[in-house]
């Protein structure tokens, strides 16, 4: 079983990217889940989601204490929480960032400025889509494929296509 | 058949499409609310054909749905925690009316201190008011137990309404893939209702709801007991026909891993899950763990229970509520109708999360217990 | 530990959470424009901006609506 959570604010569709990469996972022909961190939501408070993926049923739930991976949406909220918490040892950590993100240990850290994508192709900062095509290429975890065609479901219409472009420039630039 | 990624609330709103029902008076409340969300879309794109009644609480939620049943149709509602609270005494008037009333209750801590996180607080304390209780596993159960509900309810010899009990947030948050049964076969498994007792006609007029004085009221109560009892019954023969159209294996409760094992957890709800997840762990270290899990608590499935667990040294009971003195419903249920030795154990109230090691621990001190009910999660004194 | 009946025993301490962390976009005003309508004071969600037009970053959210609601467009929303 693989984990991976989210960091983000509230607004910023963290819940929403947890939840397309579990539907992605299941077009692949997985098991998979998603959920929030069981709080109230508010715009711009730092929120978690997470998404548990596996060959087989998904059983245990609760919170993930140990991911395999981290997507970090907004870089500012690594001076407000502990983004590397739990992590695996051979864990990998993706962050939107346009700056050399700092890291204490040998942790993976790959930075991706997805804000940049974001303003440039929806005109818009909300980067979790596009952070997810950048998952998708760097960890192999789920089909770029699969990401995009639940993008398509979940976003009908022109949003959807828009948010399709900025994933896959995200997929190409990984 | 179609198999979707959704939440239990959305299994649970897929339920209530397919049974069709006419009325649907529902209050929005954390973490029900999207429940609410789901079915008003589905009444405005007219994938239902039903009078969505925006009610001004959840009193007024339960009571249209009593009016609404009580005139002769399928009803659905769903509400939590407070909102349930508010709804306790047109509760007790549902189920002494008769009326086959099928609710969700997205399972939701009891204010004060104000929480919108999950236990199961809420409708234990409505055990007693003569609804039947199922408390579900996972999204997939969401759904069949709903569309079960009604098939019980509405049996002749019940005549009770249900409550479809899930764990808010745990569930009804949590996207898994389910799924979603055709209408066709819904169709086939749950013709529309008929009601016989309890009608609106013009024709034919009737009084629901009167005063009963003494020399009649201790009878009507009996026959409540007299459903419940029969219930019982109809809820197998119903597992069986849900099987035989849908290929899910449903029952009062589940055995896993009982019939060898020493000690024996039960349990009710969304953590059976990491339980088992626990057990398959603890039995490759020769441990002789089960879980009997609980999927109906009301009516109390004594047989089945006493059945599942005869070969068994120990039970420890997980209870996710509170009867202040005593420990959890679930423990003093099984304390007052199972002879073996048994010890209670209080989890997750107010959204507490619920890991393995609480498991663990909980099955260390039913090894080496130290007093009947033990609180496990609590912070220590210096927290 | 907590006290009795969850009682709160030292009122505003919600000036504890300083919510400024919440911020992406940050709204910077331009005095020379502003006009002195207040509306920005009475809008501001968090009352993170007195009557001298100060923004009080430890607070402000970086909401916009400042920004959206000025009318000479004195506030910009600035990248953090």
């Amino acid at each position: 079983m693989i984990e991976i959570r989210f960091h983000g604010r509230g607004g910023q569709g963290a819940v929403t990217a947890a939840e397309i990469l579990a539907k992605a996972a299941f077009k692949d022909g997985k098991y998979a889940q998603a959920f929030p961190f069981f709080g109230v939501e508010r715009r711009g408070a730092p929120v978690m989601a997470f998404t548990r993926i596996d060959d087989e049923p998904i059983r245990i739930r609760y919170q993930v204490y140990n991911p395999n991976y981290v997507l970090v949406l907004d870089d500012g909220l690594t001076h407000v929480v502990d983004v590397f918490s739990g992590l695996k040892d051979n864990g990998k950590i993706i962050v939107n960032t346009d700056e050399d993100f700092k890291n204490g240990g040998d942790t993976e850290v790959y930075e991706i400025d997805a804000t940049k994508i974001a303003l440039d192709t929806l005109g818009i900062n909300i980067v979790n889509t596009i952070i997810l095509g950048y998952f998708a290429k760097k960890t192999g975890e789920v089909s770029i494929e699969s990401i995009i065609e639940v993008i398509k479901e979940v976003f009908p219409g022109k949003i959807g296509e828009k948010n399709a472009t900025a994933t896959m420039k995200a997929y190409e630039m990984a | 058949m179609t198999k979707e990624v959704m939440t239990a609330n959305k299994a649970v709103a897929e339920a209530a499409r397919l049974v069709k029902p006419k009325v649907i008076p529902v209050f929005p409340i954390t973490p029900q609310t999207s429940i609410s969300e789901y079915l008003a879309q589905y009444v405005a794109d007219g994938d239902i054909d039903a009078k969505y009644v925006k009610v001004e609480s959840e009193h007024s939620a339960i009571s249209a749905a009593v009016g609404a049943s009580g005139a002769g149709v399928r009803v659905f509602t769903a509400t939590s925690s407070q909102g349930l609270m508010l709804m306790h005494e047109i509760i007790f008037a549902a189920a002494g009316m008769r009326v086959p009333i099928v609710m969700a209750n997205a399972n939701r801590a009891i204010s004060a201190p104000l929480s919108i996180w999950n236990d199961q607080q809420d409708s234990i304390a409505q055990r007693d008011a003569g609804w039947l209780q199922t408390y579900v596993e996972d999204a997939q159960d969401a759904l069949d137990s709903t569309l079960m509900a009604y098939k019980i309810s509405e049996n002749d010899d019940v005549l009770l309404p249900s409550m479809v009990c899930l764990d808010g947030f745990i569930l009804t948050h949590t996207v898994e893939p389910v799924d979603i049964p055709n209408q066709e076969d819904v169709n086939k498994f749950l013709p529309s209702y008929n009601p016989k007792h309890s009608f609106l006609d013009p024709k034919e007029p009737m009084t629901l709801g009167a005063l009963a004085d003494p020399g009649y009221y201790f009878e009507a109560r009996h026959a409540i007991e007299i459903g419940m009892e029969k219930s019982i019954d109809v809820i197998k023969k119903t597992c069986k026909e849900f099987e035989e159209i849908f290929g899910r294996k449903y029952d009062l409760v589940e055995n896993y891993k009982c019939d060898d094992a020493e000690i024996v957890l039960v349990a009710m709800g969304s953590v059976c899950s990491t339980i088992k997840a626990v057990i398959d762990e603890l039995r490759e270290e020769g441990e002789k763990i089960g879980l009997l899990k609980i999927r109906v608590y009301r009516p109390f499935p004594v047989d089945e229970i006493n059945d599942a667990i005869k070969n068994c040294k120990k039970l420890s009971i997980l209870d996710k509520n509170i009867t202040f003195g005593i420990g959890g419903a679930l423990y003093s249920d099984i304390k007052a109708k199972i002879n073996k030795e048994t010890y209670g154990f209080i989890i997750g109230l107010g959204g507490r999360d619920i890991t393995p090691d609480t498991i663990k621990e909980v099955y260390e001190k039913t090894k080496n217990p130290e007093k009947d009910v033990t609180w496990v999660g609590l912070k220590k004194e210096d927290d | 530990m907590v006290s009795t009946g969850c009682v709160i025993k030292d009122p505003g301490n919600s000036k504890k959470n300083k919510t400024g962390s919440w911020r992406t976009f940050k709204p910077v005003l331009d005095k020379e424009k502003c006009i002195g309508c207040d509306k920005c004071v009475m809008f501001c969600p968090d009352a993170a901006i007195n009557k001298d037009h100060d923004i009080n970053y430890d607070y402000c959210k970086g909401c916009g609506i400042c920004s959206a609601e000025c009318p000479v467009k004195a506030i910009e929303m600035i990248k953090e």
